[in-house]
């Protein structure tokens, strides 16, 4: 398996979905000729030409909504933003208009189609491009959410959700762009829906998802030192959720640490520990600890951007109290 | 102008160069008559509390409807906003089945899903039946996206009102449709007033048809009222986006009769001004008055002809108020196309 990067492994996803199906485009801003603000699309102008690799005006709203067309229309578009902090400005695309389309037409129109870009905080760019939205989308019925934590399933995920012929939210984070990582080479799919143990362990469970995935893994590592033996469970589809290998884990556990990179309330971590409750509550021989994002907009100063986001000793800390050993 | 045409040596009517035959105005006509008695109808209907929630009717808007649909290619794309019965039934919808919507049955358009505002009919190429003012903008400009990326050939009509016309969504799609030349026709319905708020209080420039300017969007405006200056000039803006010369934008100077919905107090306009419009410039009573100066129908035809389409609207209700409501199973239907069986929440299922 080749060693790549989180964004080549998104852009082989594209290019290889792009080339099995005509009617995949991607759309937004900077994608073709700037070659990605972020440089996932490098080199798919050249590939794909003008006609399916399509720069757009600043104007999230109009080329969602026109994604949103296209895809009724037949076509299978991928809508780039920049960032997930622009796509509010879609919302009422994303909400109203993709999300209920198939339930409001009786059945008469899909809206088969990719909303992707970088979601949750980047570095130093404080309060308005820095926040991590996928529990608004989470919950909204006609949606899928999907947030890949590493190179592998960045493109398996992608892949996946570009075939998938209902509406995505797919969400990258900035910081995992340039990670490294084995990718499995030529057409690769994750199937939707289907959550992935990180790390298994036997004295607590810690489920984390995108960029937090990473700080589990580094937190389980120093819990290893300590003696606590922590499994680490990445959901990757948000929506719907595979509880029942968190359910399974925490039987084995009978703890769990939920970790998000989101405001703590009415976030991830709240529908999952509440999951946990309702399905899970013999098993647990203490209560869900929730590691998020403190309750405050992004500061760019670096020691609150650092204080504001969870970090790996706020995880091991918690797992310790949840295992009784604070 | 209207003479009776005498060249094609052939009953009808030619208006300014274009001719439209005895069948055609006849077919444009009980268009026209068929949409205002189904209005009326579902007006009743409301009244009786047969229909629910928002209801907004098009009496006075017919022309617009028709002429439109005259205009067009079935293949064409076809959405507008919230009000919306009459494009729907101009574009061929079963009648009894946009009736049954209205009355939340099972055989809806939509399956009782969406009610009056979301009419939708995949087949007849019209896509909704939007409620969000000016949502269905971007996404016309949508399948004149797909239009050109297939190379097919097919226009989105894109309908809204001098209120949605204010919202930031249309000028983003009037940039994107001109810098890429898609095959859009933006048409705006004025009827004058956003709710209750006329377009003098809401529009700083009132000739819509110039909100293209700065997009290189040309626009022209149509007397609204007469159907036939509707299906010609519509007619020239079909041409224009089909050739690939890019978007345009057709202001149709129409009125409703009724209130926004079904709950407008009126207070924003004078009875005086609606007389005026409903007696001195109503479609269906303009286009009759043509047929009969050039002899193509007498006034007993049409009012024979009202009598049908009385009756037909009656027993079209009637069929659609024998339907059941939807069963309690289609709750669950067409949320999501690949339903993933083993993940939260669970496909037709609480908690």
């Amino acid at each position: 398996m080749a060693k790549i990067t989180y964004r080549e492994a998104l852009n082989q996803a594209m290019c290889q979905e792009m080339e099995r199906d005509e009617r995949v485009f991607l759309m937004g801003e900077e994608v073709a000729e700037y070659n990605g603000a972020y440089k996932v699309s490098q080199g798919m102008l050249d590939k794909f030409g003008p006609r399916r690799v399509i720069d757009t005006p600043i104007t999230e709203l109009g080329f969602a909504g026109l994604g949103v067309g296209a895809a009724m229309a037949g076509l299978r578009p991928v809508i780039e933003f920049m960032t997930w902090n622009f796509a509010i400005l879609a919302a009422d695309q994303i909400v109203n208009a993709a999300a209920k389309m198939k339930y409001m037409t009786g059945g008469q129109y899909d809206c088969p189609m990719v909303f992707r870009g970088a979601g949750g905080a980047a570095a130093r760019v404080s309060s308005q491009h820095s926040q991590a939205f996928e529990n608004w989308y989470a919950n909204i019925p006609g949606l899928k959410v999907v947030m890949p934590s590493n190179p592998a399933d960045a493109k398996g995920l992608l892949a996946a959700s570009i075939r998938d012929n209902d509406t995505v939210i797919f969400i990258e984070n900035e910081m995992n762009y340039g990670d490294i990582g084995e990718v499995p080479e030529g057409d690769y799919i994750i199937p939707l829906g289907k959550a992935d143990i990180k790390r298994v362990g036997k004295d607590i469970t810690l489920i984390a998802h995108s960029r937090m995935t990473g700080y589990a893994l580094l937190a389980a590592d120093e819990l290893a030192k300590q003696g606590i033996d922590a499994e680490v469970i990445d959901p990757r589809t948000i929506r719907p959720l595979d509880e029942a290998t968190i359910l399974t884990s925490v039987a084995k556990t009978n703890r769990a640490v939920v970790i998000e990179e989101g405001w703590r309330f009415a976030g991830i971590g709240a529908e999952i520990s509440a999951r946990i409750m309702e399905k899970g509550f013999d098993d647990l021989d203490a209560p869900v600890a929730r590691v998020t994002g403190k309750d405050v907009p992004m500061p760019y100063a670096a020691n609150l951007e650092n204080y504001a986001l969870p970090s790996v000793a706020e995880i091991v800390e918690a797992a310790r109290v949840v295992c009784n050993r604070a | 102008m209207t003479t009776k045409n005498q060249e094609e040596n052939q009953a009808g009517i030619t208006q300014e160069g274009r001719f439209y035959s005895a069948e055609r105005l006849h077919a444009m006509h009980d268009m026209m008559l068929y949409i205002r008695r189904f209005e009326e109808k579902a007006g009743q209907m409301y009244g009786l509390k047969k229909i629910g929630g928002f209801c907004h009717l098009c009496n006075g808007q017919e022309a617009v409807c028709v002429g439109m649909e005259e205009a067009s290619e079935p293949a064409d794309y076809m959405m507008t906003s919230y009000r919306d019965h009459g494009h729907i039934i101009a574009r061929g919808s079963d009648p009894t089945a946009i009736m049954a919507e209205l009355l939340g049955r099972a055989g809806g358009v939509v399956g009782g899903k969406g009610g009056s505002m979301h009419m939708f009919d995949k087949e007849k190429n019209f896509a909704g039946g939007n409620g969000i003012v000016g949502e269905q903008v971007p996404i016309g400009t949508g399948f004149a996206f797909a239009s050109k990326y297939n190379d097919d050939k097919r226009v989105s009509i894109t309908i809204m009102g001098d209120g949605g016309v204010n919202q930031g969504a249309v000028y983003e799609s009037f940039n994107m449709a001109a810098l890429w030349k898609l095959p859009v026709v933006f048409v705006i319905e004025n009827n004058q007033y956003a709710m209750g708020t006329s377009l003098s209080r809401a529009s700083a420039e009132t000739h819509l048809y110039k909100r293209g300017i700065s997009f290189k969007v040309p626009g022209i405006q149509v007397d609204g009222m007469d159907v036939l200056e509707v299906e010609r000039k519509m007619a020239e803006a079909l041409e224009h986006a089909r050739l690939g010369k890019g978007p345009m934008i057709v202001e149709m100077m129409t009125y409703r009769y009724r209130g926004h919905s079904m709950s407008d107090p009126a207070t924003y306009r004078t009875r005086d001004e609606v007389d005026e419009w409903r007696s001195g410039r109503d479609p269906i009573v303009r286009l009759q008055k043509q047929m009969i100066e050039a002899g193509l129908a007498t006034e007993a035809d049409f009012k024979q002809k009202d009598k049908d389409i009385k009756k037909e609207v009656v027993a079209v209700a009637k069929a659609a108020e024998a339907q059941p409501e939807p069963d309690l199973s289609a709750l669950w239907d067409d949320i999501i196309t690949d339903e993933i069986p083993n993940a939260y929440p669970y496909p037709r299922q609480v908690g």
